[in-house]
């Protein structure tokens, strides 16, 4: 059995009233690679912030190992054009880093030959693979990762994903992701938690998709796709608590 | 007889030393506006300073690390829009210490001193006021970069990696609040800031990394005092807007200059 790097139990937030999050329960172990994803708006980054110390929840707990060390990497990168800063540089902000990891860290990650360029001038994946390298710097058990393939092209993301895979082999670290995109970050997880303010399904990825919750968040798998990722199908109403209004006794997605 | 230019070109070799690197974060963290409150409160730490009898750099400091202090507790309840917050406060900020001043008639005040600075009044004690101020700004900064610089790229992921952001965010006003207390005497209050910010803006163009930067602003810096005392002495000007003059001369160069930096 792994060793469970961080529990989340019944954590709820909410400003002035409105819910973002209400009683979400999941955990992430060593050497397992968690997805979270949800529609725009659901709370996953919130729940990320909460997980980073960023955002305190207003009610229930995280529970994290004494010995947890996260791996950060943003959804992206703003440095103001004023500061000139090589990749170099950036990487040695890392707190305590050793300056001998970097370059090591660049060449895993395929891009030792940046080392010299302004942070300004890469493109969406070096940028991304710079932040993964940042991440992986501070020598992490637990990577989390905010939309890492944002702005890649498909080609990129499954070079990206299959290099998260690789990391998470080799270092045996637990990974937490946040996508919206489901396709390709599917073959890559051992689990999946779907998010919607609260946690609709979780499990296998096998699981998650047959999940009815799931489908009417994205829509059946084989249906048509690309109508179906992007339309965000509510069978159910959230009152303003985040609970689900419907008949349904279990207070859950309306199957 | 050029006693008091020598000291005059000390001193201001020293603060536009400091001013240089700091202005380097000024200009990166976008606080400029907020350097222009803090400076402008600074006359009514002369205010209050000469009113209560204490030491006017000493008021001038608590004055704006106190005003820092505010300004970061308003723009966390976000009651208001922070570039309006800041301009109410640097305008109300100025007119109560030009009111405060009025009030202190047993005590002549030079004004115009304090609004543009007199760089070829300074004594001997201003000397050592801005040589131990500017030793200390430039000591905090060189043991703090890293965690200063780290904040400075990524305050998220600063925090994230366990640098304690807070505290460094008030590391460097209390910073930006010596600066200002050192630089009033040369170029007054309503010019601080364009000596934090020119000679750093005009050294972006030629840096590619962070120290650079922060090195070239303090040589521009110096290159713009050496200037303006030249140009003050040869023709009669005010020194404090010379040297801002100067600064903004070689910042036209470098921007229209075809020597460009390879990112």
């Amino acid at each position: 059995m792994n060793k469970q790097l961080v529990a989340f139990e019944k954590i709820g937030i909410s400003f002035d009233g409105r819910v973002l999050l209400n009683n979400i329960d999941m955990s992430i172990s060593e050497g397992e690679i968690v997805t979270l994803i949800g529609p725009n708006g659901s709370g996953k980054s919130t729940l990320i912030r909460i997980l980073l110390g960023l955002q305190a929840a207003t009610s229930g707990e995280v529970v994290r190992h004494k010995a947890l060390r996260i791996g950060y990497m943003p959804q992206k990168l703003h440095i103001d054009p004023t500061l000139p800063l090589t990749v170099k540089h950036f990487l040695a902000l890392v707190r305590g880093v050793d300056k001998r990891q970097i370059l090591p860290t660049l060449e895993k990650l395929g891009i030792a030959h940046l080392i010299h360029s302004q942070v300004h001038v890469l493109s969406g994946g070096e940028t991304q693979r710079v932040l993964l390298a940042r991440a992986l710097l501070n020598k992490p058990n637990l990577l989390v990762l905010d939309e890492p393939v944002q702005g890649v092209d498909v080609n990129g993301q499954v070079e990206l994903y299959n290099l998260i895979e690789s990391i998470r082999d080799e270092l045996g670290c637990g990974v937490l992701m946040v996508s919206h995109d489901l396709h390709l970050v599917m073959a890559k997880t051992d689990t999946v938690v779907c998010i919607n303010q609260h946690v609709c399904c979780s499990g296998s990825p096998q699981h998650v998709t047959g999940h009815p919750a799931y489908q009417a968040l994205f829509g059946v798998p084989g249906a048509d796709e690309t109508i179906a990722i992007y339309a965000h199908q509510h069978d159910h109403v959230h009152e303003d608590d985040g609970s689900v209004s419907s008949d349904d006794p279990h207070k859950h997605c309306h199957h | 007889m050029l006693d008091f230019l020598l000291r005059a070109l000390i001193g201001g070799l020293g603060v536009a030393s400091v001013a240089g690197p700091l202005g380097a974060f000024v200009v990166w963290r976008r606080m400029a506006y907020f350097g222009d409150t803090l400076a402008h409160s600074a006359l009514l730490g002369v205010a209050l300073g000469f009113l209560f009898d204490i030491n006017l750099n000493l008021a001038i400091i608590v004055l704006c690390v106190g005003l820092a202090l505010v300004l970061v507790t308003l723009q966390k309840k976000h009651i208001i829009a922070t570039d309006t917050l800041l301009g109410i406060l640097a305008h109300s900020a100025l007119s109560l210490g030009l009111v405060a001043v009025s009030f202190l008639d047993n005590i002549r005040i030079d004004l115009m001193a304090y609004l543009f600075g007199d760089l070829l009044a300074i004594s001997q004690t201003d000397v050592y006021w801005i040589y131990g101020g500017g030793l200390a700004v430039i000591s905090l900064l060189v043991i703090f970069w890293k965690p200063l610089l780290a904040m400075t790229v990524n305050e998220e992921l600063a925090k994230v990696e366990g640098y304690p952001v807070e505290a460094i965010r008030l590391l460097l006003m209390l910073l930006v609040a010596l600066v200002i207390a050192v630089a009033m005497k040369i170029v007054g209050v309503l010019l601080i800031t364009s000596l934090m910010i020119i000679p750093a803006a005009t050294a972006r163009k030629l840096s590619k990394t962070p120290v650079q930067m922060a090195s070239i602003a303090s040589v521009i810096g110096c290159l713009s005092v050496c200037g303006g005392l030249w140009a003050s002495y040869q023709w009669d000007t005010p020194t404090g807007p010379s040297v801002v003059v100067c600064a903004a001369f070689l910042f036209l160069i470098a921007y229209t200059s075809p020597i460009q930096r390879k990112m």
